[in-house]
């Protein structure tokens, strides 16, 4: 993989026009385009640097500017690399910054102001900043280096993206380095050095693509540098649940292997086998080209405050700066040297200046929550320290107080506290009289201590340095959603672990504001009404199309492209067959019935109903695979076959060839049922649930919803298919009865589903689902699914609208299912032989060679 | 400033207007340049480069109102005035593209 992240699309370049003498602007070069350096090219543009300086920015990585601090969930295959890119090469071009990525300065002539490439190049510059950042240390140890001072293949340290991607690509049993993988496929077991904040995140991403791993730690306890010994013992234990082999108090002294790495010898003589090898042991800035370039360099390169070296010319911020003595590992520090040169660089503020920063880290490790900020011991005898301590559920948390301020907190196990003890950490805000409420909540569901009450100028996100005043004067600027917030702010765009703090103060914020409050009600966006009136509305006025429901009902007739799938979806529902179709108002998926891929092809799900199918059917999904080469063929977690990375032109004749109906497995609809093998095979089967599974998939085929509908009917309660955790999940318990889940899930949210109803034959099963699928359809927000429908409802009020008929609406949920039923008609059949719009199934991307996705 | 802001542009006809139903859009390639073009409800016709600037997505299959563009694979808006980007990340590049004789001619 050598693809340039953030880089430019094939075929459009930009050009930019060479130094000109012409220009009068002073030239402003940074040296290195990472979290610090790109950060300052925003603000000096912000600041409206862009009509004072020429600016160039050097970066030896060859890409656009990313989230570096994002390379833990990328490694641990929770983000995409894509959505880590900060700055794209585009928005340098669009802001005429002269990116110079891949190309690496050597030396400054500080007396000529001239910085000299590694490409030959030589740069004049009136102002330079250096934001070169750090580099993995590796410690000595033998054989960990070959003859070329390379790393060995199979070591990596954890800095860029190019070895995040490298690590990716082994543990995916690709070469390791251009080289075999080792023998078996891909490695299995990792050592991670180090047991900091990155080892952590290291060990445990890599843990999460299923190896074995070992830890290795100098010291005597985990993230000795934040925790004292008793929390380090403490998170030892969580880490080691997880499946973490963790080993303390010892040197890793060789690397065995000669092609490549085979394992790690320790001080006390032990081996640990390893396929793959790890260091974060450390950092160490990038100083060389000060030192070569005379510029005083001590840990890293000396700074004043106002991040100007001994050379008046020359600045430098970020890792590579040693400010006060100090020197930073973490992103908070590097952006606020990034404001404060900006407004000294540009005059915004000339007198600005740097007095240090208060540093606060979190673990990004799913499963072990810590937090540190400040001491983590008291230092003085006047200290007040308090600390809870339950080894046993992995929790510990401290406060130290000094002169009634919050100097220091560890939070391990349960952050729930973090947000006001940042706040108060950072600002000295007052702290509750009864210490102990700063670490838990004394009365049970009583506020948190509301966002009410923080100061304006607390600090909310730290990452961005963006205060609670920041977020409250664009909401009154009238933006009201959180991610609206979010992008004009930046607050939570950084690690991310502010969100929710995000949330609450714009809820706070907003609250009064009506308009903002009836807009969370609407069904969708671009129509004020709330479903029910909404629903009233089209039935009064006859509105059987999505254009026809804007020209009636939204402000100014005007459409809205966010609206447009909520609406085809509840035209849908009230009308059956007499809703006239837009296809323009469908979502790609709806539209070519079929999902879309990352590279624009499409995926194949067929009907199977139940998870039951047939040698002829295999076969001729086989036939169909390989005469559309189809790169992937898998069973999916909803118990069929996906044919994946299809291109979209190929689909109708694919569809004709298999004969088969679509599985829906695109739309917001119901989607399968999942069956266990039941009586008829199981020794355990108490009744058919495979038959009533197939059944109900028969019944509800295709139906829309306002979000996904998934269903299970296990044989009995051991539950082999987890109807407990589905939309509707059916229990088979004996004698013929069947027991009825409803707002189950097992996704990004799991939720076991409650029990509506115990009924006594498949029929009944299958009228209550009928019937709970149309009172969800009529009354459930646009997305969302049953697992947040039933509670906010609440299963009493389900239970006596379904079995009770307290709204005396049960006959007309049971036509309004049956009008959809009726309206059934299988897309792949249909659209397939007569498309619905001309060119609906034309590619998109004309000239890409697809697909896009790995062939496997 | 950009060379390429300076360079002339000349039109291209890719297709029928009827080959682009009403609220949708569809590739074509203009010149050597994929670009996606749109026709709105309301008769109006936009184009846009056909790959998402924010990860490749096929802009052809999106989703289209008066005023944006939304991206089907991660949902961006780009604005049709300027293809600025409604959260501020890179924004597509637009053409100008008009209706000649039923023809679709771009200017790239
Ligand atoms: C293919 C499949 C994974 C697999 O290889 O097994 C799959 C693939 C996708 N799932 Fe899934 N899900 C698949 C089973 C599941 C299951 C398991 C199940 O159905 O028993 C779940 C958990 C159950 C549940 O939904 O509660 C599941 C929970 C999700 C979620 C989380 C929904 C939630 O609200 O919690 C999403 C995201 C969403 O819907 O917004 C999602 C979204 C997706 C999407 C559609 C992402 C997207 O929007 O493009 C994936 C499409 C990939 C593609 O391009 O084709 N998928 N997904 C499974 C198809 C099942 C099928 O035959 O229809
Ligand atoms: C996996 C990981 C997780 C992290 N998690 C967190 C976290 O949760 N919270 C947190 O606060 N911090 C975290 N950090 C630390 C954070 O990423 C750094 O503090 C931050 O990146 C420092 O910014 P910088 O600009 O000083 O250095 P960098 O971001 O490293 O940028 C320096 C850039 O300069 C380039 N460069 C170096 N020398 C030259 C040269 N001579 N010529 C041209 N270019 C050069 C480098 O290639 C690099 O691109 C994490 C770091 C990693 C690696
Ligand atoms: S298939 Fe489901 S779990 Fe897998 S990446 Fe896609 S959405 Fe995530
Ligand atoms: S590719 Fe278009 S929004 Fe991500």
């Amino acid at each position: 993989m050598t693809a340039v992240l953030g880089g430019r699309p094939a075929g459009l370049t930009t050009l930019h026009l060479a130094d000109d003498d012409t220009d009068s602007r002073a030239r402003l070069v940074v040296v290195g385009n990472g979290m610090a350096g790109a950060r300052l090219v925003e603000e000096v543009l912000e600041r409206g640097g862009g009509e004072q300086f020429r600016i160039t920015v050097f970066g030896d990585e060859p890409h656009g500017n990313y989230n570096r601090i994002m390379l833990s969930p990328v490694l641990a295959g929770e983000e995409h690399e894509d959505d880590i890119v900060l700055n794209s090469h585009d928005w340098y071009a669009d802001n005429g910054v002269a990116l110079r990525a891949g190309v690496r300065i050597e030396r400054i002539d500080t007396a000529a102001k001239l910085v000299h490439a590694d490409d030959g190049s030589v740069t004049a510059y009136d102002h330079l900043v250096l934001a070169t950042g750090s580099r993995s240390f590796i410690p000595p140890m033998t054989g960990v280096r070959r003859a070329d001072g390379s790393l060995l293949s199979g070591v990596f340290g954890f800095r860029t993206i190019d070895e995040t991607r490298a690590m990716l690509d082994a543990v995916q049993g690709e070469t390791v380095r251009g080289e075999e993988a080792p023998v078996g496929g891909a490695p299995r077991r990792a050592v991670v050095l180090g047991g900091g904040l990155l080892g952590l995140e290291a060990a445990r991403a890599l843990q999460g693509h299923g190896m074995q791993v070992d830890l290795v730690h100098a010291a005597p306890s985990l993230m000795n540098a934040q925790l004292d010994a008793e929390a380090g013992a403490i998170l030892k234990r969580s880490v080691e649940e997880l499946g973490i082999t963790v080993h303390l108090d010892v040197l890793a002294t060789e690397v065995v292997g000669t092609d490549r790495v085979r394992g790690v010898l320790l001080a006390d003589g032990r081996r640990l086998d390893a396929d793959l090898l790890v260091v974060a042991a450390g950092i160490r800035p990038n100083t060389d080209v000060a030192v070569v370039s005379g510029l005083e360099v001590q840990r890293a390169v000396v700074v004043d405050d106002q991040l100007r070296t001994d050379d008046p010319d020359v600045y430098a911020i970020g890792e590579c700066a040693q400010h006060r003595g100090e020197v930073y590992g973490l992103v908070a520090p590097a952006w606020e040297h990034a404001t404060v040169l900006a407004d000294v660089l540009t005059g915004a503020d000339p007198t600005a200046e740097y007095h240090g920063s208060r540093t606060a880290t979190k673990l990004k490790v799913a499963g072990v929550d810590v937090a540190t900020m400040g001491i983590n011991t008291p230092e003085r005898d006047e200290d007040e320290f308090l600390v809870i301590s339950e080894p046993k559920r992995g929790v510990h948390l401290s406060v130290v107080i000094r002169d009634d301020k919050l100097v220091g907190a560890t939070l391990l196990g349960d952050t729930r506290k973090v947000a006001f003890l940042t706040q108060a950490f950072d600002r000295g805000a007052p702290l509750p009289e009864e210490r102990i409420r700063l670490l838990v909540d004394l009365t049970d569901g009583a506020e948190e201590v509301g966002v009410a009450e923080m100061p304006g100028d607390s600090q909310v996100c730290n990452c961005n340095g963006v205060s609670k005043a920041a977020i409250c004067e664009v909401v009154a600027d009238g933006c009201s959603s959180v991610s609206g917030v979010m992008d004009r702010t930046r607050a939570g765009k950084g690690c991310g672990s502010c969100k929710s703090l995000v949330r609450q103060i714009v809820e706070w914020a907003a609250d009064g504001d009506l308009a903002e409050d009836a807009a969370a009600s609407y069904y969708v966006p671009g129509i004020p009404l709330a479903k029910p009136q909404l629903m009233a509305a089209i039935r009064e006025q006859d509105l059987r199309s999505v254009s026809a429901v804007f020209a009636a009902l939204a402000p100014g007739g005007q459409d809205d492209a966010r609206s447009k799938m909520g609406l085809t979806s509840l035209l849908r529902m009230i009308w059956g067959s007499e809703y006239v179709q837009e296809n323009d108002a469908k979502f790609i998926n709806d539209r070519v019935h079929a999902n879309i891929q990352r590279d624009g092809t499409f995926s194949v799900v067929p009907q199977m109903k139940g998870g039951v199918t047939t040698p002829a059917q295999l076969r001729r999904i086989a036939d169909v695979a390989e005469k559309y080469e189809v790169p992937m063929v898998k069973v999916t977690g909803g118990q069929r076959i996906d044919l994946l990375g299809v291109r979209k032109e190929d689909l109708p004749a694919m569809w004709d060839d298999l004969g088969m109906p679509s599985g829906y497995a695109y739309g917001k609809s119901f989607r399968t049922v999942k069956t266990c093998v039941g009586s008829d095979f199981c020794r355990f089967g108490l009744d058919d649930s495979t038959q009533l599974g197939i059944d109900l998939e028969t019944r509800f085929q295709g139906i829309e919803s306002p979000a996904k509908i998934k269903m299970a009917v296990v044989g009995c309660p051991r539950n082999c298919a987890e109807a407990y955790v589905k939309d509707v999940g059916v229990v088979a318990v004996g004698s013929g009865r069947w027991e009825v889940y409803v707002g189950g899930a097992a996704g990004a949210s799991v939720r076991k589903g409650d029990l509506l109803a115990t009924v006594d034959s498949p029929e009944a099963v299958i009228e209550l689902t009928g019937r709970f699928l149309q009172y969800y359809r009529e009354n459930a927000n646009w997305l969302e699914r049953t697992y947040d429908f039933v509670p906010r409802i609440g299963l009493e009020r389900i239970k006596q609208v379904l079995l009770e008929d307290g709204e005396g609406i049960v006959a007309d949920l049971d036509a309004g299912l049956q009008r959809s039923v009726d309206a059934y008609t299988d897309p792949w059949g249909q659209d397939g032989r007569q498309p619905a719009t001309p060119g609906q199934f034309r590619p998109a991307l004309p000239l890409v060679a697809l697909p896009q996705v790995p062939v496997r | 400033m950009s060379l390429t802001d300076l360079r002339t542009t000349t039109g291209h006809v890719v297709g029928r207007v009827e080959d682009v139903p009403p609220g949708e859009g569809r590739a074509f390639v203009a010149g050597g340049t994929q670009i996606a073009v749109f026709r709105l409800r309301d008769g109006s016709l936009h184009a846009t480069q056909a790959a998402c600037p924010h990860a490749g997505g096929p802009l052809a299959d999106g989703q289209t109102d008066v005023d944006v563009l939304v991206c089907p694979l991660h949902l961006y808006a780009y604005r049709w005035s300027d293809g600025a980007a409604t959260s501020g990340a890179t924004g597509v590049r637009v053409y100008p593209v008009r209706e000649v004789d039923g023809d679709l001619v771009v200017d790239v």
